[in-house]
């Protein structure tokens, strides 16, 4: 919860394709918090990392039945935890 | 029963869940659907008729939640919110349940009356995904209606059920428990104060908006109540916000998503069997080869280059079987206006067949655009266009774009053609406003098709030689002028405003359907349709007046006059003693030069031998008095003695005419404009002839070459093409192959049509943009090519050369900025990663 350790934590952005995550909170705020929220990135849900765009970036990510891009940026703000 | 009930009914749903497909199956394709583009993001309303009344129905944007931070969001709230639908119709993708739930509690907390349709049957059954439809529907207390709506499957039920509901209308017990924060919400709703404002939702909605910090209900809250309450109010809720932190070490915002999570898991507890998420689907499939590594690009680029093949090569010759339908089109209405004089018309006539010729030349490129935008729209229907916006996200947000202006530049013509308006209007769904910004203010950078006729006027004069390397460099120009531009916009006017995450949902690919794809190509097209029929003909009885007055001084006119006296003299004393002396007769002669005009420029379309006897025959039909003049009998000698007098009138008509008409625009209004900027286009090396035309060509970028049609006209039995008068006139006066370079690049930078910034206008809202995007261009455009032009003079630089010199300029510095851009990134990961 201090604000000083984040960068410690492994994040959706530095997932390997076929990885799959559990989200264990957000670092972003507003608007862009609340997009992630939306689209089913909610802290518990579990994530696969499918591949990333040609150019490396963005990502695209399979959660239940959706999949989802998202630019490294912001995966960068998300923390995940690794199954078992 | 008996007398009419008519009922309101809002679609709500996230974002391609349907809802427009819903929309459309309900009114009906036939019924009257007004389309009413607000600011950015338009409700579009519609309506049916059940057995027991009209049913007015209104499709919302599209939205993942309801909170105020995002406009489409806003704008779906605020209608539900003010207009209080009698029932809300939520449609959410079965296939995708339990993400579209969030949503439809969202609704049932505000108290909405609602009926929850669920679409996409088909996909979820395909994946053998089961819903047990009416534990569910008990769950939620809200009638479930299984639906297909690209199949139509489902209409009766739907309409029946929405009847019934407003009928039956229970009171809704929301079913969302906040656990630890309803003792919260229970306190601010005790503590909110009766109000005008917000009357229609619970108590309950608004304190749960206040506790998550929504600060668009607060301010709707201050303006209606007092104002001293409500801002102690206020500061009780951030207080128990904070105690709610503290105690919970969770913020309220996130208890509320992860609450109403845990009701959704809840409530889909055995109601939904028989999925497997980790079976791949055939979407994932497919995908695993159009969006590697190695596919993507192959992909990609065949599929734009498949769409060029089609739409403008095909499309191109399409017209030529087009064309002769407008042609006709003018004939028609030449036959019904006043008919020519001898040395003026009236003005009836010129002002009318001016009109024609304008919404002529942009009516030839109706076929093309009915390929190009179906084809769009298929690529969007597929579900390919997301996966587009995916693939170069990445280049276009070095450039301060977003991986969904890719629609609206392909709109615009990335590739040999497009039209601005329909891509300026597709801005809409960029959720970054301030890459839609740059979007719609690049766009009109884009090669719209209007500019071609002026590239190929050029190309044919000045560049023969190379041409295809010319094409090629204006063609791939744009984009890189447009991405250099959307940076400088970034960096600088644009800097401050809002922008947002590329987070986005890879839809399902879904096999088009034909009025899917009919309709929107049709919508799009008849968007430019409305722009020749409106703003483009308005602009060119403008121009065509700034061309016309102040018209000549009597003793020029006197002396035309005296001239065209001296031709007709001439002619009646070539027909001395002629046989057809009679037919020329005083009287005749005006409709006797009219009849061989006709009749030359019909002989001039007509194709084919057959065609050509098939115009004889016309002619002769028309007037057999006339018609020996026209075209001699065999052996006839007095006919064809009186046909080359005939002829000879008919071309010193024509050259006074001429001559009338350049005297008139070099004193004309538009004429004097041109020439007093003069001073300022020196340097790009336009005269005002130039100038005139580029300016009449804000009209419509097609006006460009009618106008220098005109500036440069000659006799007509000289029977040069323009590009040859061109070519000569200019030419003489000193011009190069550098002056068309300057003139090319001026007129790809130059500002959008005057419909464009209208459609600029609608969709920034502000004509503060729309000034902006007329002045920025013009400045720019004039910039490059006065230091192009004044360069290569001094330097003696031939076109091609200067040419060259500014595409790869511009290319290096396009590479300079992207890859700086991507080591700064890097830069500022590595302090960020080294920080912690
Ligand atoms: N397979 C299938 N496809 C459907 C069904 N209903 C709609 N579609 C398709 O889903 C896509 C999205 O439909 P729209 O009606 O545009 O969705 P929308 O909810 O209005 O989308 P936004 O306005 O962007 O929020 C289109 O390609 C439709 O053809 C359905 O029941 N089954
Ligand atoms: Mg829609």
């Amino acid at each position: 919860m201090a604000p000083s350790q984040p960068y410690l934590a492994k994040t959706l952005n530095d997932l390997t394709p076929g990885k799959s995550v559990k989200i264990i909170r957000h670092r972003s705020q507003g608007a862009v918090r609340q997009r992630l929220l939306d689209l089913g990135l909610m802290p518990g849900a579990e994530v696969t990392m499918v591949r990333s765009a040609p150019l490396n970036d963005p990502i695209e990510l399979k959660l239940e039945a959706a999949n989802v891009t998202l630019r490294r940026q912001e995966a960068a703000t998300i923390e995940v935890q690794e199954n078992e | 029963m008996s007398n009419p009930k008519s009922l309101r009914v809002a679609i709500a749903g996230q974002q391609n869940a349907g809802k427009s497909t819903i929309f459309n199956m309900l009114t009906g394709v036939r019924q009257h659907v007004a389309n009413y583009p607000g600011v950015t993001v338009d409700k579009k309303y519609g309506s049916y008729q059940d057995n027991e009344g009209i049913v007015q129905t209104v499709d919302l944007p599209g939205t993942y939640s309801l909170t105020s931070f995002s406009l489409e969001e806003r704008v779906a709230r605020n209608f539900l919110l003010t207009e209080q639908p009698d029932v809300t119709l939520d449609v959410v993708d079965a296939s995708n349940l339990h993400r579209s739930l969030h949503l439809t509690l969202q609704i049932l907390e505000m108290g909405l009356p609602t009926v929850l349709a669920l679409n996409m049957m088909d996909v979820a059954t395909g994946r053998d995904i089961r819903i047990d439809r009416e534990e569910l529907a008990r769950r939620l207390g809200i009638p479930i209606v299984e639906t297909v709506g690209r199949k139509g499957q489902g209409r009766e039920d739907l309409r029946r059920t929405i009847r019934e509901y407003d009928t039956a209308k229970e009171t809704l017990t929301p079913p969302v428990d906040y656990g630890p924060l309803e003792t919260d919400i229970n306190a601010i709703e005790a503590d909110l104060p009766a109000s005008e404002v917000l009357k229609h939702v619970p108590k309950r909605w608004i304190a749960l908006k206040l506790l998550e910090d929504d600060t668009a209900v607060a301010d709707m809250l201050m303006t209606k109540s007092n104002k001293s309450e409500i801002e102690a109010l206020l500061r009780r809720v951030t207080e128990q916000r904070n105690t709610f932190f503290q105690n919970q070490g969770l913020d309220v915002a996130d208890h509320i998503v992860a609450s109403r999570e845990k009701a959704i898991i809840n409530l889909l507890e055995g109601v939904v069997s028989g999925k497997d998420p980790n079976r791949p689907t055939l979407t994932d499939r497919v995908d695993r080869f159009l969006l590697n590594r190695w596919g993507a690009p192959v992909f990609l680029v065949g599929t734009v280059f498949l769409i060029y093949q089609v739409a403008i090569v095909w499309g191109y010759e399409l017209t030529t079987y087009t064309w002769p339908l407008l042609a006709g089109f003018r004939e028609i209405v030449a036959g019904v206006l006043p008919s020519a004089g001898f040395l003026v018309d009236p003005y009836t006539r010129a002002m009318g067949l001016w009109l024609v010729d304008s919404a002529n030349t942009l009516l030839n490129y109706v076929p093309i655009f009915l390929i190009l935008f179906s084809l769009i729209a298929i690529l969007e229907d597929t579900g390919y266009m997301a996966r587009i916006a995916f693939i170069l996200d990445k280049i276009l947000h070095r450039f301060g774009l977003h991986g969904q202006s890719t629609l609206p530049l392909i709109l615009g013509g990335v590739f040999a053609g497009g039209c601005a308006v329909p891509g300026v209007m597709a801005t809409k769904g960029i959720p970054d406003n301030r890459a839609r910004m740059a979007t719609i203010l690049t766009v009109p950078f884009m090669n719209c098709l209007a500019k071609v006729p002026l590239y190929t006027l050029l190309l044919g004069i000045f560049f023969v030689e190379d041409k295809s390397l010319m094409m090629f460099y204006i063609s791939t120009m744009t984009i890189i002028f447009a991405l250099l531009v959307a940076k400088l916009l970034t960096k600088t006017v644009l800097q401050g405003e809002q922008t947002s995450p590329f987070v986005m949902e890879l839809p399902t690919y879904h096999l088009p359907t034909v009025t899917g794809v009919a309709r929107r190509a049709f919508d799009r097209t008849w968007m430019y349709i409305k722009k020749v029929g409106t703003i483009v003909v308005a602009v060119a009885v403008v121009v065509f007046t700034l061309l016309q007055f102040p018209g000549l001084p009597e003793e020029r006119k006197s002396h035309f006059e005296t001239r065209g006296q001296a031709a007709l003299e001439v002619f009646q004393k070539a027909m001395n003693g002629n046989q057809y002396l009679s037919v020329a007769r005083q009287e005749n002669i005006v409709p006797l030069v009219n009849f061989y005009n006709d009749f030359k420029r019909a002989k001039l379309n007509a194709s084919g031998a057959e065609a050509s006897r098939a115009v004889n025959a016309e002619f002769e039909a028309r007037n057999a008095e006339f018609y020996p003049l026209v075209k001699p009998p065999k052996g006839d000698k007095d006919a064809r003695k009186a046909s080359r007098a005939l002829k000879k009138l008919a071309s010193a008509s024509k050259s006074i005419r001429r001559e009338m008409k350049e005297e008139r625009i070099t004193n004309s209004i538009l004429g004097s404009i041109g020439r007093s900027l003069e001073p300022l286009t020196q340097f790009a090396g336009f005269d005002w002839k130039i100038n005139v035309a580029l300016l009449a060509s804000f009209a419509a970028r097609e006006s460009s070459v009618a106008t220098l049609g005109v500036l440069f006209q000659q006799d007509a039995d000289q029977n040069a093409t323009l590009e040859e008068r061109m070519g000569s006139e200019t030419m003489a006066a000193g011009a190069t192959s550098l002056l068309a370079t300057s003139m090319i690049l001026f007129f790809a930078l130059y500002p959008p049509c005057l419909a464009t910034t209208v459609m600029v206008k609608v969709q920034t809202g502000s004509y503060g943009w729309m000034l902006f995007s007329i002045i920025f261009p013009t400045i720019l455009g004039l910039l490059v090519s006065s230091v192009v032009y004044s360069v290569g003079l001094a330097m003696g630089a031939s076109g091609i050369e200067a040419m060259s010199v500014v595409y790869f300029s511009a290319l290096a510095l396009l590479l300079l900025v992207g890859l700086r851009g991507g080591q700064r990134r890097i830069k500022l990961h590595q302090i960020k990663t080294a920080g912690g």
